[in-house]
């Protein structure tokens, strides 16, 4: 009954915020860059949404679908237009129209980091700089931003260059579909007045410190989040009417911009060694001093009863109060060192065009069929020498572009078939992490060459109970480098399970049209079955089930057997997998590359020209 | 309206690095590599307000210099065998490469307007043309496509833009200074680009909580009244000004001392670079800031300083390692120079 009771006052309390967020961003959209909600589509997300629709004049904002391209995005040739007229016209992106107004980027999780820096260059410099299709042109547009996370796991979000530019962070995924009826104190009138007082809001110097030193607590490492919170700060000064930030004004900014950055929990105020020394009350200890924190924030928003608190303490316990207890015990987790690195955006699915389609090597004079793309640009320079005469010849007047079949041209792409290593290590108390050491210069070796060709790589890690994507897909030889440090050890050896999540992996990443390599780093002593229960022989059935329907994938893969004594039943998997087999004892790092390398030029060979 | 680059807070290394390009474009292009928010392209675009004027060829659409007769376009010598250049005093050209840009805007093509109304085959410059005796900046230059990275460095190594397209053929100066920014955690820079840069910083966010509270205070009292920041910087940045132009006027008289040369040398020795390319990069920019700042030699300590930017770069990079290159020069120094 209490914890019920509790839930939905943290719930109200959660809506009251999310709706006060709206208010901010309806006074200053651009200053405040926007909003990254998180939450499915559904009652609440509609809700939040129509209740900043309303208070920012009820203009509905400009929606832009994940896989936009680039000549959308940022304008181009009008080719409708060029041909009418006779002479090159632009056509305005949506970056450009959306000056004044507000952008909202669906499925932001799926925006690739590609499409986001056009999008932030533009945030950052107030202006679109186009120069595509043979026209150049600056465009100013200011606007705010409203990326619809829909992320279903924590590692799915929106490229982390765009969230940084977008001050406001609310997740709202815990709501639980309820709407809860509105209780926020701003009403519609009460924004244009704001927005007019904005401009004049002056903030003290302690609060410029409050916020710094809160963020610097926090472990925000980019400077922007400060300046991000400063503004909401006055946004919230300029709703209460207030002509000099207040100290309720830093803390909310702190609670909306600086909380949901927090990479780390600062150190308590008095040393508690227990707490530095010992992981595991981590996890139950901050939830009470959360959830009472809550409470008293959420029923009346006054500051905290302590006055002798200076603000940036102040700051610091009300941010605290409302990190979500999970993530304080998963971030207390990090500070012990246990799990991966922090950085992982991975983002699944969205195919990066460019490199679907490989790259464009030039024209080729033909005609549009069979899919291939036409080149408008380059298909328009082809007619343009020809346009005099034939419009003599065709008598007329008309001013229109005439093109004739010869001119078509279209784009050719070179297709590398692109590769994506898929580590899969074993991290069981029998492979031991000194074994693995002794795997990592055959490891680093390969990141190196994946580096050389700008290959992408992933890792997964099993032990325990189960196997877990520890990176998805990138090519930032950097994570690959944290998560393999930070992998977890210990604990029995579940290899089917580290064999299917390796199958589902490579099934993910040839859909993306790349080519995976399956590289297994283990000892073979599986004792861990798929249903996650100890006992070897039942656990080496699963193993070799699971790696026959590898071999059936047509998954091409190296087993590096880190065993001292490499055993025959592990030879035998690496034959069930269709493996190339390498006993690391006499595997010398240099083998496994070059087995690397060479299996990467075979994959160079199938690059093929697309017309 | 940009930032004052003089009210930039810390940064020590970004700004040195821009500096030395700005006293002698022939570094050969700096990397600005690092962590999010710490102003990158602030500094560029400060970098551009800051530059002393030029002389430039009136209405040469490649801003040709008119007392380097070696180095002028095919039109420019044109004018010039008709008599006397007319010169202007211009802005150094510093020109955004943006994302999404397509080759043709990039190293210029048929001109649409004139082909498809008059039926002439004109050329349209490009962004390279643009930039030529400036500087090009490619934000997020990791996310730039290769093909056109490659393209980029090529131009920027040999100052010719060659053009064979469209039935057109044409060459014109394209000498700039390329500058590349990025986060290396969107994706690394292929090590063969790397070393085509002068120049690399790592650029870090400040760590200590003054400094953090004086960047978001300069940046909160630039953005309430751009005017008035810029005015109470002026003056600095006007200094800065004047010792760029000193400075590239004393560059050539700047001697480099046997001594020293041989120490940059067993530096590149000591930490593994490949190639000569370092060592060379490593005298001039250690050249550029001893002109920058009034000596007369080049000295250990100016080695010393620009040995990061020039070198880490240039390693044997070991991905897994963590450390990183700054390290491992830093310990050749200290070995090298005694502490």
């Amino acid at each position: 009954m209490d914890g019920a009771r509790a839930a939905a006052v943290e719930e109200a309390g959660c809506w009251d915020e999310a709706l006060m967020a709206a208010a901010l961003l309806a006074v200053d959209p651009a200053g405040l860059g926007g909003v990254v909600l998180r939450c499915g589509p559904g009652a609440v997300r509609d809700a939040w949404l129509g209740h900043f629709q309303h208070l920012n004049g009820g203009e509905a904002p400009r929606r832009v679908p994940a896989h936009v391209s680039d000549g959308r995005l940022l304008g181009g040739l009008d080719l409708a237009a060029t041909l009418r007229t006779g002479r090159p016209v632009t056509e305005h992106g949506i970056l450009a129209a959306a000056d004044g107004g507000m952008l909202m980027l669906c499925m932001a999780e799926r925006l690739t980091a590609a499409a986001a820096a056009r999008i932030t260059s533009v945030l950052d410099t107030g202006e679109v700089v186009l120069e595509r299709d043979g026209l150049a042109e600056r465009r100013p547009t200011r606007f705010g931003v409203i990326a619809l996370d829909e992320g279903a796991d924590a590692d799915e979000h929106p490229p982390p260059a765009l969230g940084e530019r977008l001050a406001l962070h609310l997740d709202l995924s815990g709501l639980g579909g309820r709407v809860l009826e509105a209780r926020c104190g701003v009403s519609r009138a009460d924004i244009p007045s704001a927005r007019q007082r904005l401009g004049t809001v002056r903030a003290p110097q302690a609060t410029v410190d409050a916020l710094c030193e809160t963020a610097a607590a926090l472990g925000i490492g980019s400077a922007r989040a400060a300046s991000m919170a400063l503004r909401a700060a006055r946004a919230a000064a300029a709703l209460g009417g207030r002509a000099e930030v207040a100290d309720e004004d830093v803390i909310l900014a702190a609670r909306l911009v600086l909380a949901p950055r927090a990479t780390r929990v600062p150190a308590p105020p008095q040393p508690e060694p227990e707490r530095a020394e010992d992981a595991a009350p981590a996890e139950e200890d901050p939830r009470p001093s959360a959830a009472e924190g809550r409470d008293a924030e959420s029923l009346d928003r006054q500051p905290p009863e302590t006055p002798p608190q200076a603000l940036p303490e102040r700051t610091v316990a009300a941010t605290l109060a409302v990190l979500p207890p999970g993530l304080l015990a998963q971030l207390q987790g990090q500070l012990a060192g246990a799990t991966r690195a922090r950085t992982s955006g991975g983002r699944g699915g969205a195919p990066q065009r460019g490199q679907l389609r490989g790259r464009p090597i030039g024209v080729l004079a033909r005609e549009p069929t069979r899919g291939a793309r036409l080149h408008v640009i380059e298909t328009l320079r082809a007619a343009a020498p020809w346009q005099r005469l034939r419009r003599a010849q065709s008598g007329a007047r008309a001013t229109r572009v005439l093109v004739r079949k010869q001119d078509f041209r279209v784009t050719r792409f070179k297709q590398r078939t692109q590769t994506t290593a898929v580590f899969v290590v074993d991290a069981s108390g029998s492979a031991a992490l000194h074994r693995l050491g002794e795997a990592k210069g055959a490891v680093e070796l390969i990141l190196a060459e994946c580096y050389v060709r700008r290959d992408r790589v992933a890792l997964i890690g099993f032990s325990g109970r189960g196997a877990q994507i520890l990176l998805p897909p990138t090519r930032s030889l950097l994570r690959a480098k944290r998560s393999l440090a930070g992998l977890p050890g210990g604990g029995g050896t579940p290899l089917a399970s580290g064999l299917d999540a390796a199958r589902g992996l490579a099934d993910a990443v040839r859909r993306r049209g790349e080519t995976p390599l399956v590289i297994l780093l283990t000892d073979g002593q599986a004792n861990v079955g798929r249903n996650g229960k100890g006992g070897r022989p039942a656990a080496e059935a699963d193993a070799l089930q699971a790696a026959r329907l590898l071999r059936a994938d047509r998954t091409a893969a190296v087993l590096v057997d880190t065993a001292r004594q490499p055993r025959p039943l592990t030879a035998q998997l690496a034959r069930e997998m269709g493996a190339r087999y390498l006993p690391l004892p006499r595997a010398d790092a240099g083998a496994l590359a070059a087995t690397v390398r060479s299996f990467a030029q075979a994959q160079a060979h199938t690059s093929r020209v697309v017309p | 309206m940009a930032f004052p680059f003089s009210a930039i807070v810390g940064q020590e290394e970004t700004k040195l690095a821009l500096l030395v390009a700005a006293t002698d474009p022939l570094i050969g292009g700096v990397l600005l590599f690092g962590d999010r928010g710490t102003g990158k392209s602030t500094a560029i675009r400060a970098l551009a307000q800051l530059l002393p004027p030029m002389r430039a060829v009136a209405k040469c659409r490649y801003g040709c210099d008119p007392d380097d007769a070696a180095a002028l376009c095919q039109e420019c010598r044109a004018r010039r065998r008709k008599g006397a250049l007319r010169s202007v005093r211009v802005a150094v050209p510093v020109v955004d490469l943006p994302l999404g840009a397509t080759e043709d805007r990039i190293v210029g093509a048929l001109d649409l307007e004139r082909a498809l109304a008059g039926g002439q085959r004109a050329f349209e410059p490009g962004l390279l043309a643009r930039a030529n005796r400036g500087f090009l900046y490619v934000d997020e230059v990791n996310l730039l496509e290769d093909h056109l990275v490659d393209l980029l460095l090529d131009v920027a190594a040999s100052g010719e833009n060659i053009v064979e397209r469209d039935g057109l053929s044409v060459r014109h100066p394209a000498r700039f200074v390329l500058i590349g920014s990025g986060n290396p955690e969107e994706g690394e820079l292929r090590p063969q680009l790397l070393d085509r840069f002068g120049l690399s910083v790592d650029i870090r966010t400040p760590e200590d909580l003054p400094t953090r509270i004086e960047v978001v205070k300069r940046r909160d009292e630039f953005e309430r009244d751009p005017q008035a920041f810029r005015a109470k910087w002026d003056k600095a940045d006007a200094q800065l000004r004047r010792q760029i132009t000193a400075a590239r006027g004393r560059l050539k008289r700047v001697s480099a001392p046997q001594e020293v040369l041989e120490k940059a040398a067993r530096l590149c020795m000591a930490i593994g670079t490949d190639g000569l390319r370092g060592e060379l990069t490593l005298t001039r920019a250690a050249r550029a800031l001893a002109a920058f700042e009034g000596a007369a030699a080049v000295e250990a300590t100016h080695l010393r300083r620009m040995a990061a930017p020039a070198l880490r770069h240039r390693l044997r990079r070991n991905p897994l390692e963590e450390a990183g290159s700054g390290t491992r020069i830093e310990r050749a120094i200290g070995e090298l120079f005694g502490a």
